[in-house]
């Protein structure tokens, strides 16, 4: 039986990509966790896997096309066998703009499929063909119930709170809606506030400094999906956000002798960076703070219990994105600086796979390679805090016998979000990483 | 209330002692009860104790133990007859269904049958595939006996001791991996009621049913998923006659996923029969499809490894739970 091969979740908020290319061809044989497709994500070229095995049936959409997450994205089934005709998309409210409808209307499955799920709502995409009534007896997805694939708790919940089934997003198996979708289903047309939108590229609005500028001396330049990307998130962080700032100096005189010893004699693969470290010691200091470990929701505040640190990196082409080191407080060193290595180069390759960005729970931003004495960062979305590390810093200290004396200093600033935390703990976290960077040797335990 | 950590085998002694000093109608009679104390010694002592009258060594004779029971039933006493081991039951599978099971009803009631046929069961230890069963679904399929089914120590004392003292005829199986095991038992008397099931561990992620050892392995189980931050609820229904569905509906409409977990057979099975409850009671409470965790369609292996493999474990309820999530 053919199975819909599904758009992977691309990381935290992504909700679509442009397809750059399709690695396998119809005909071709996948198995599980084969990758099937480069996929442009707002941050990065991202690659996608099949999860399941068999041939390829038939693949939708042409390089250029956007490809929503949760969305039918080709099928897999046993070598000639055929495709379900009319390849409904689960989320019927939003057909993918780029491509022109290539149903063959002779099939007439697509109409079915629209005027089933309709349920009243209006199809989506209504093709010509007159339908007659045999068409909805035709093979697909439009077998199921109302038009939709649904468990029958979620259809319940929708019908309760008279949810339109046909415009929720399925993340079961197969695209099957739960009852998580149901119950996390906002109207889109509610008018929320901007935030609320943030993860749609372009949501936030425009500022309006008057017309926009033109003629020899300016440059105009399109907008990167990136770029639209971080300014809505970084938008939503200042607009929504009440960040608070703690900044402490740090003696890293230990901390980096300890790295030049533990680097002796391993190679560039393996070695340790100022950066591993510090994520380690973030990670180890937050398990002492799981409030600041946690995400903000409103009227409840998640509380995570595994500890995912968002390492901030600089991209080559412009821009920023936040690899994710996870359960960076268990993970050895050695491991940690492997795997973030591993990581930032797949990030400057553009070859990134989505649990690469996905996940993180609290960021680290570190500009110490860029020389500057401290530096204050945005938090991400839903996170509770991040930290921003400037560079180590030959600075003149009065040494406990009153000389002056040369200290290795380095000044790190906390921002935190005021409706989760207070100052106090934001001081006491820092207070608890300085402590651990100034006697690294705990890193190692 | 105090305890004391007892292997089941010594709980269940502790059991049929308590009833046989209560009541002297109680006896037990089987295969190398007596002398011999046991094929796996649950009526240690009770011969020396209780004396050759009431403690019988038999023949060896299913059908003749099964039907004697049911004689001595019907007559005043009140027999707790062992089969040795379930897969013995078969021989007697006339006396147990057509006579102990039916002959309330076929007398309209003027005659009780209370007996308690006790059974060794489970799989494992390279018995081959003749005296490797857990039939228990078969006797419950009929109505008129019960079918006790304990996952431990404490839980077996209870219900024995119930089941010798109900008027009905009660099939009480006895899993052979589980007679060592240890669990609290309390020193003073106590009687856990029929056909009540037990919630033995709780969770608001995904309901599992089971019984027997099915209840070990999902507790493992449990273990394990929970470090993924997965919260089972595990529902022991100790009795497979009669079937206690209240607390699996209720934990079902909280989690609304749910994974069987039997030791037995898939086709036709106990998680056919959960399962299929469950979608005509709670359908509207469904997320996922019902998962079923078994022993897997075949006669069981006789080589080590394969039968392991042959047979339900934690990994398994692991990756069924997660298919459901």
């Amino acid at each position: 039986m053919a199975e819909p091969i599904m758009m992977p979740n691309l990381g935290a908020g992504m909700e679509e990509g442009t397809l750059i290319n399709w690695l396998k061809q119809v005909g071709d044989t996948v198995s599980d966790g084969d990758v099937i497709a480069e996929v442009d994500a707002d941050k990065a070229t991202v690659e996608v896997p099949v999860e399941i095995s068999g041939t390829i049936l038939s693949l939708e959409g042409e390089p250029g096309a956007t490809l929503k997450v949760g969305s039918v994205i080709g099928y897999v089934g046993q070598a000639g066998e055929n495709a379900p005709a009319g390849e409904a998309k689960p989320a019927a409210s939003s057909p993918p703009p780029p491509t022109p409808a290539e149903q063959p209307a002779a099939q007439g499955n697509g109409a079915a499929s629209a005027q089933k799920s309709g349920n009243g709502a209006p199809p989506a995409a209504q093709t010509a063909a007159p339908k007659e009534p045999a068409e909805a007896e035709a093979d697909g997805d439009s077998d199921y119930p109302a038009g939709v694939k649904a468990s029958p708790v979620a259809r319940k919940i929708a019908q309760d709170k008279g949810i339109d089934l046909s415009r929720v997003q399925g993340t079961g198996p197969g695209g099957r809606i739960v009852k998580a979708d149901v119950e996390n289903y906002k109207p889109a047309a509610a008018p929320a506030p901007a935030a609320a939108q943030a993860g749609a590229p372009g949501a936030i609005p425009a500022p309006s400094y008057g017309p926009l500028p033109s003629g020899p001396d300016v440059e105009v330049i399109e907008t990167s999906k990136l770029r639209s990307r971080i300014a809505a998130r970084m938008t939503e962080s200042k607009q929504q956000i009440p960040h608070f700032y703690v900044t402490t100096e740090i003696d890293v005189e230990a901390m980096l002798a300890l790295r030049k010893q533990l680097n002796e004699g391993l190679d560039d693969a393996q070695k340790i960076s100022v950066n591993d470290m510090v994520i380690k010691a973030t990670a180890l200091t937050l398990r002492q703070f799981p409030n600041l470990n946690s995400h903000y929701y409103g009227d409840q505040t998640v509380r995570h219990k595994r500890i995912h640190i968002g390492i901030a990196v600089a991209l080559p082409q412009g821009g920023l994105i936040n690899v994710v080191a996870k359960d960076a407080d268990k993970v050895s060193l050695g491991t940690l600086a492997v795997t973030n290595k591993e990581m930032i180069a797949r990030v400057i390759e553009g070859k990134l796979k989505p649990d690469d960005i996905s996940g993180s729970t609290f960021t680290v931003s570190n500009m110490g390679m860029y020389d500057v004495e401290h530096f204050i960062a945005v938090i991400n979305p839903p996170e509770a805090g991040i930290l921003a590390i400037g560079s180590a810093m030959k600075v003149p200290v009065v040494k406990p016998d009153g000389t002056v004396g040369v200290g290795n200093h380095m000044k790190v600033t906390i921002s935190v979000d005021h409706r989760v935390s207070d100052g106090a703990e934001g001081a006491k976290y820092l207070q608890a990483f300085k402590k651990l960077i100034e006697t690294p040797m705990q890193l190692l335990l | 209330m105090a305890t004391k950590n007892l292997p089941m085998r010594e709980a269940l002694r502790q059991a049929l002692r308590e009833e046989m000093q209560r009541d002297e109608r109680v006896f037990i009679m089987g295969e190398e009860v007596g002398k011999w104390h046991g094929t796996h010694r649950v009526t240690q002592g009770l011969y020396e104790e209780f004396g050759a009258r009431r403690v019988r060594d038999t023949p060896i004779s299913e059908m003749a133990i099964a039907g004697a029971a049911v004689g001595a039933a019907m007559a005043g006493l009140r027999p707790v007859a062992e089969l040795m081991t379930i897969n013995f039951a078969f021989l007697s599978l006339d006396a147990m269904i057509n006579h102990a099971a039916k002959i309330h009803y076929m007398f309209n009631g003027q005659f009780t049958v209370p007996l308690v046929y006790r059974a060794a069961t489970g799989w494992g230890n390279q018995a081959t595939a003749t005296h490797s069963h857990m039939p228990e679904p078969i006797f419950a399929h009929f109505p008129g006996m019960y079918v006790g089914v304990p996952s431990n120590a404490y839980d077996a004392k209870g219900m024995l001791k119930a089941a010798i003292r109900d008027e009905n005829p009660v099939l009480f199986t006895e899993t052979i991996a589980l007679y060592p095991k240890p669990s609290p038992v309390p020193d003073e008397e106590y009687v856990l009621p029929i056909g009540k099931a037990d919630i033995k561990r709780q969770g608001g992620d995904v309901t599992i049913v089971t019984y027997a050892r099915g209840v070990e392995w999902s507790l493992q189980a449990a273990d394990m998923l929970a470090k993924e931050g997965v919260e089972v609820e595990i529902v022991d229904m100790r009795w497979l006659r009669p079937l206690d569905m209240e607390p699996v509906f209720e934990s079902f409409k909280k989690t609304n996923r749910c994974v069987v977990v039997e030791e037995s057979l898939p086709m036709f099975s106990f998680g056919s029969e959960i399962a299929a409850q469950l979608q005509e009671a709670a359908f509207d409470y469904m997320d996922a499809p019902i998962k079923r965790v078994s022993a897997m369609d075949v006669p069981l292996p006789y080589a080590a490894e394969i039968e392991l493999m042959a047979l339900p474990n934690a990994q398994k309820i692991v990756d069924a739970v997660r298919g459901v999530l």
